[in-house]
């Protein structure tokens, strides 16, 4: 099947000829299918952020290419504000972009800016806030009236009410409370299930991308290092240790007993280690 | 884009001109731009540029940096030279276009008012190039310091323009975010009537507003948590020492008063 997203030799270099030059991504290729869930892990400055400022067409490459369905972003206008909508961007910290007087209208701002009709702003409004869990009381509120994990929740849903086939989020539970952390996690796993979109997510949580996520992308110091399922990066933990990364907790756990002598293979969820436990005990 | 906004940015570095005391630049550049109103004729003109380009040089700050810094304005240079060639009175006329006429006198002084300006603010970007924005309000209250005298708060207007031009890269940064993320909802900040894009303005500035007031606030909360309170019987972490390298460039600010005043007398 054809990559619904293609990112070719990537590279983005800021404030180039003065003091403070960066080579913030170097050099990256990958391709992401439709429907897949893809964890972005890396170092703080590794270019998560760079990278995926560029993958709707914010950011244009130094060098290099980004092709969205085979087409590249910049290679037209029109096409590049069409990308905005087609991938939904979640910025780190969205609840600091709200500015509506209501919870409603914030969340109807992006299907607004994309020429819809009423009716279906109202339909992908309701529809975006019912999936995030916001009641329709809340919509009429002021969304500064809110706590910060719903907040959180309504700058989600303004950019989910764009439908969009591939969804980015930075750090989507940064800063949140169990509960809103666990909640929000869901709600991206259900609208990827309802909508068949895919999911690019950034997060700092192991726990988290091992337990939802298909393939991993592990960006050290500007470039793409790793690129594998959780199965396959997790199995390198020494490599991620030094990049200044973390693995799983379970996976910690396990690799410390098998240091300890006991027969275990490496796992990074909580399932395959109950399985593999039980497997073990019933082998003795 | 946003932070290409060079104005106020602190190059760090170690050339002469940044270890200067922030005093000793401060005046200097009231000595420049006195000497700068006082430059009369070309040659005048000549040796102040020469001392600029050397400070420059001196202060190995890449001349693309200021070059890019004196993009903003130029429309503001441009605007006065253009006035100045059409209303400066003379006598040798080159053409005459639609009643305005056009002498040498005129366009010999738009030259000079835009080789005024150019020189005017690339100097006193230099000194924000080089010095740090604390280093530079830390030499502002020790220059205002009789002021105190009088009862004027002079720690209070230091620290307020000290925080200030702390937070004009943090608030750019910000804009620069808050823009990014509402093009990502399909603003469109380019294109349509006037009214639309100031209409387009409101997702930027309500975020923005509501983030300086809250980093205001935090920062009250942080001072008033470390029990700050004004200067009385405050002492400064780094203090500030003249050094001989400081009584060389008041020498030679004095020499370039005493050379553009002579310039004027010979020409």
């Amino acid at each position: 099947m054809a990559p619904i997203l293609e990112v070719r030799n990537l590279t983005h270099v800021y404030s180039a000829g003065t003091p403070f030059e960066h080579r913030a991504v170097d050099d990256m290729s990958f391709s992401v299918q439709r429907g897949e869930f893809i964890g972005i892990i890396g170092h703080t400055g590794s270019g998560k952020s760079t990278l995926m400022q560029h993958l709707n067409g914010l950011l244009k490459p130094t060098s290099g290419q980004v092709l969205l369905d085979g087409v590249d972003i910049h290679s037209d206008k029109k096409f590049t504000r069409q990308a905005r909508f087609r991938v939904g961007l979640v910025f780190q910290y969205p609840e600091y972009q709200l500015f509506e007087e209501t919870v409603y209208k914030d969340i109807a701002f992006g299907p607004k800016n994309m020429g819809l009709k009423a009716e279906e702003i109202d339909r992908r409004v309701r529809e975006a806030a019912k999936l995030v869990g916001l009641t329709d009381a809340q919509l009429e509120v002021s969304p500064f009236d809110l706590s910060g994990g719903q907040k959180r929740r309504v700058a989600i849903a303004g950019v989910i009410a764009m439908e969009p086939e591939v969804l980015i989020l930075d750090e989507p539970t940064a800063g949140l409370d169990p509960a809103s952390r666990a909640g929000i996690l869901e709600n991206i796993e259900t609208y990827r299930k309802t909508k068949n979109a895919t999911i690019m997510m950034v997060s700092h949580s192991m726990n988290d991308v091992a337990r939802l996520t298909e393939r991993l992308l592990v960006l050290s110091g500007s470039k793409l290092a790793m690129d594998g399922t959780p199965a396959q990066v997790f199995t390198r933990a020494d490599e991620l240790l030094d990049m200044g990364l973390d693995i799983p907790d379970v996976t910690r756990v396990f690799l410390r007993l098998k240091q300890l002598g006991l027969p275990l293979e490496p796992v990074y969820t909580i399932e395959q280690a109950v399985a593999a436990v039980k497997k073990l005990k019933e082998g003795k | 884009m946003l932070k290409d906004i060079t104005l106020g940015q602190y190059f760090p570095g170690d050339s002469y001109i940044h270890r200067l005391d922030p005093r000793t630049k401060l005046l200097m550049v009231v000595v420049y731009i006195v000497a700068l109103f006082m430059a009369s004729n070309w040659l005048a003109y000549g040796l102040v540029a020469l001392f600029l380009a050397a400070c420059i040089k001196i202060s190995m700050i890449p001349l693309k940096a200021i070059t890019r810094g004196m993009k903003p304005v130029l429309v503001i240079v441009v605007f006065t030279g253009v006035l100045n060639l059409f209303f400066t009175p003379g006598t040798h006329e080159i053409v005459n276009i639609f009643g305005f006429s056009l002498t040498w006198e005129a366009v010999e002084r738009a030259v000079q008012m835009i080789l005024r300006i150019m020189l005017l603010i690339t100097g006193t970007f230099l000194l924000t190039y080089t010095t740090s924005p604390i280093a530079l309000t830390d030499g502002l209250e020790r220059l205002l310091d009789p002021l105190k005298a009088i009862k004027f708060p002079v720690h209070e207007l230091s620290m307020m323009m000290c925080i200030a031009l702390r937070f004009i890269p943090t608030l750019i940064e910000e804009t620069d975010k808050i823009m990014s993320a509402q093009k990502a909802r399909g603003a469109d900040f380019e294109s349509g009537s006037l009214m639309d894009r100031a209409k387009a303005l409101i997702p930027i500035l309500v975020p923005l507003f509501i983030s300086a007031f809250r980093r205001a606030d935090e920062l009250a909360t942080a001072m008033e948590c470390r029990c700050y309170q004004g200067g009385e019987g405050r002492t400064k972490l780094k203090q500030l020492h003249y050094t001989q390298l400081d009584f060389t460039a008041y020498a030679i600010g004095a020499v370039l008063i005493l050379g553009v005043l002579a310039a004027g007398r010979i020409g």
